[in-house]
């Protein structure tokens, strides 16, 4: 029986990074949604290159960023007197880059899908700008945030390439399930691999399982 | 600026569409702005709102400013209630949250009517559990209009709030309409392009077109204008402000009073002394030099001549004092010189049909014929 342990560290960074990527992707997304600034565009490829890239070229990238001579990860040696890669605050840095557009598209698409339209009939009842946001435009797009949140979820939890170069291997800290998973094929431990393939295979199933029928539930409400 | 009276000008420029009026909100009673598609009713109202934040110009309401070069009053901050033509009602919310919230955010005016009675007045009491899917569109609108009133707002702002009902469910909406109208204490703008509906619910008409005010005025003024060719192109017709006196169940007659005298309608149309409107076109009223002795025409009035002018076509439009009410009579050019009309001279006008506005029992097309 293998040890669970990479499968809880999967779950842990999987749920901290997407409640970073909610929290900061939620403004966001939601200036994506209303600007007519020429940096939208910009902006938006950016937000989507990691659909397209390599997870070795964004892990790459990340290693020589967050390494203890990058730009980033010489500051947070200076701060910490930790390096950033090889640990699981990278991690986390790693697979918010990793996941964003899993989050930031479906929460864009529920804020453009809403219009002018209830905004306005708010705003002529008397709610200012934050107030419209969390009384109508933020229930309005419970969809959008349910399928934000499990699609970032279960994309950190597949995550392998990324993990692997700005990650390594060190159990407890950065071995993940999936690299989990590698290590006990490597060393032909099929059983070991079996178990925890099938426990990933399950629990991605449940995911998906629920965020199409939470879907159909809320779509029939409105 | 006068103080009992809001006066409204807005201007706004695009590439395609240039607004530029300016117009007189009486303190009381609802001033239609009428027009065709796409004239800029609904611009207008918009700017007044605040939700056009490009519009140049100046709005300003009641003596307050909200929009000039430099200043713009955000539309949270406008004492405004917008009734939008799609209710706008919000999705997640049951009715009596969607009506609490404007009135959670606007501070409360003594002199207008308490939320019950917005909420009588409107006849949404037994909906105020439902969300807004759960109501036709009937419903959603008078919901929507009494979460506007609720925002207790110094101006009520109406955009076509019936055009997106069918036949029948204008007809179920129009009598609340005229309790508000009846009621309400707060001026309002009522945007239509039809003219049935302002007929029934204005004092006041303000016509636009191509994003300028082609004329405004009392509504019974501006219905007797003959210059004013979207108002139906000679089309002219005179408004009387009627009072029902009593109903007679054998011949099935009202007989209404008016400035000028009686007259008498088919149907039973409200109650006793309940206000009413009628609409007489001017091609329904004919003349003659003595009272006719038989005919099926009921309402027969004496009526003095007081100008006469020509319209295209060979006809003659004529304008007439029926005691302290003014009448039109739409005739041909021929009849007028055969009745050798003049000025000041006597005669009697047969009116062939009335339409009568604003009764609870009017049917979809509202013309009842009062031949016997």
């Amino acid at each position: 029986m293998p040890g669970l342990g990479p499968l809880w560290l999967s779950v842990k960074l999987g749920l901290i990074s997407t409640a970073i990527l909610i929290l900061f992707g939620t403004p966001l997304a939601f200036w994506l949604s209303r600007t007519r600034s020429h940096a939208k565009t910009v902006i938006e490829a950016m937000v989507a290159l990691p659909i397209v890239l390599p997870p070795t070229v964004l892990g790459f990238y990340l290693l020589i960023l967050l390494g203890p001579n990058g730009l980033v990860g010489s500051y947070w040696v200076k701060l910490t007197e930790s390096t950033l890669t090889f640990s699981f605050g990278g991690l986390v840095i790693a697979s918010i880059l990793y996941s964003m557009p899993f989050v930031i598209q479906p929460l864009q698409n529920a804020f453009e899908s809403i219009g002018r339209g209830f905004v306005e009939a708010a705003e002529t009842l008397g709610a200012r700008p934050l107030d419209v946001f969390f009384t109508v435009i933020l229930p309005l797009s419970t969809r959008g945030f349910l399928t934000a949140a499990i699609m970032g979820f279960a994309h950190t939890l597949g995550e392998f390439g990324v993990v692997l170069m700005v990650g390594g291997n060190i159990p407890g800290q950065t071995r993940v399930i999936s690299i989990a998973i590698y290590d006990h094929v490597e060393a032909l431990e099929y059983a070991q691999a079996h178990v925890l393939s099938g426990l990933l295979l399950a629990f991605s199933f449940t995911c998906m399982f629920a965020l199409y029928f939470i879907n159909g539930r809320l779509r029939h409400e409105h | 600026m006068n103080t009992d009276a809001g006066h409204v000008t807005a201007a706004l420029s695009r590439p395609d569409f240039t607004l530029d009026v300016d117009i007189k909100v009486p303190s009381h009673g609802v001033t239609g702005i009428f027009g065709a598609s796409g004239c800029g009713k609904t611009t207008l109202l918009r700017c007044i709102a605040g939700l056009e934040r490009d519009a140049r110009g100046s709005v300003g309401f009641n003596g307050q400013l909200w929009q000039d070069s430099e200043n713009f009053v955000s539309p949270w901050q406008r004492p405004v209630g917008y009734v939008f033509q799609d209710a706008r009602l919000f999705p997640h919310m049951t009715v009596a949250r969607n009506l609490n919230y404007g009135r959670r955010r606007s501070a409360p005016l003594p002199e207008l009517s308490s939320p019950e009675q917005i909420i009588d007045m409107l006849g949404i009491g037994h909906l105020l559990d439902r969300k807004p899917a759960q109501l036709s569109g009937g419903e959603q609108q008078r919901a929507s209009i009494a979460r506007a009133l609720l925002r207790y707002p110094a101006l009520v702002l109406m955009d076509e709030p019936l055009a997106n009902l069918d036949a029948a469910r204008k007809q179920e909406i129009m009598p609340f309409l005229d309790r508000l109208h009846a009621n309400l204490q707060v001026p309002m703008l009522y945007v239509s392009h039809s003219l049935d509906e302002m007929t029934r619910l204005c004092d006041h008409l303000v016509v636009m077109q191509s994003g300028r005010v082609l004329g405004q005025g009392r509504l019974h003024d501006m219905l007797m204008r003959t210059d004013l060719p979207i108002l139906g192109g000679g089309e002219a017709s005179t408004v009387l402000d009627v009072r029902v006196l009593d109903y007679d169940p054998h011949y099935q007659l009202s007989r209404l009073q008016f400035a000028g005298g009686e007259v008498v309608v088919p149907g039973r149309h409200g109650d006793h002394s309940c206000p009413l409107r009628l609409r007489i076109m001017a091609s329904d009223v004919s003349l003659c030099r003595e009272r006719p002795r038989s005919s099926s025409i009921l309402n027969i009035l004496p009526a003095v001549v007081e100008s006469r002018q020509a319209e295209a076509g060979g006809y003659v439009l004529v304008q007439l004092r029926v005691g302290e009410a003014k009448l039109m009579a739409r005739v041909t050019l021929k009849s007028a010189e055969a009745l050798n009309l003049i000025q000041g001279q006597s005669l009697f006008a047969q009116i062939k049909s009335v339409a009568v506005k604003n009764s609870a029992e009017q049917t979809a097309i509202d013309n009842a014929n009062a031949e016997a």
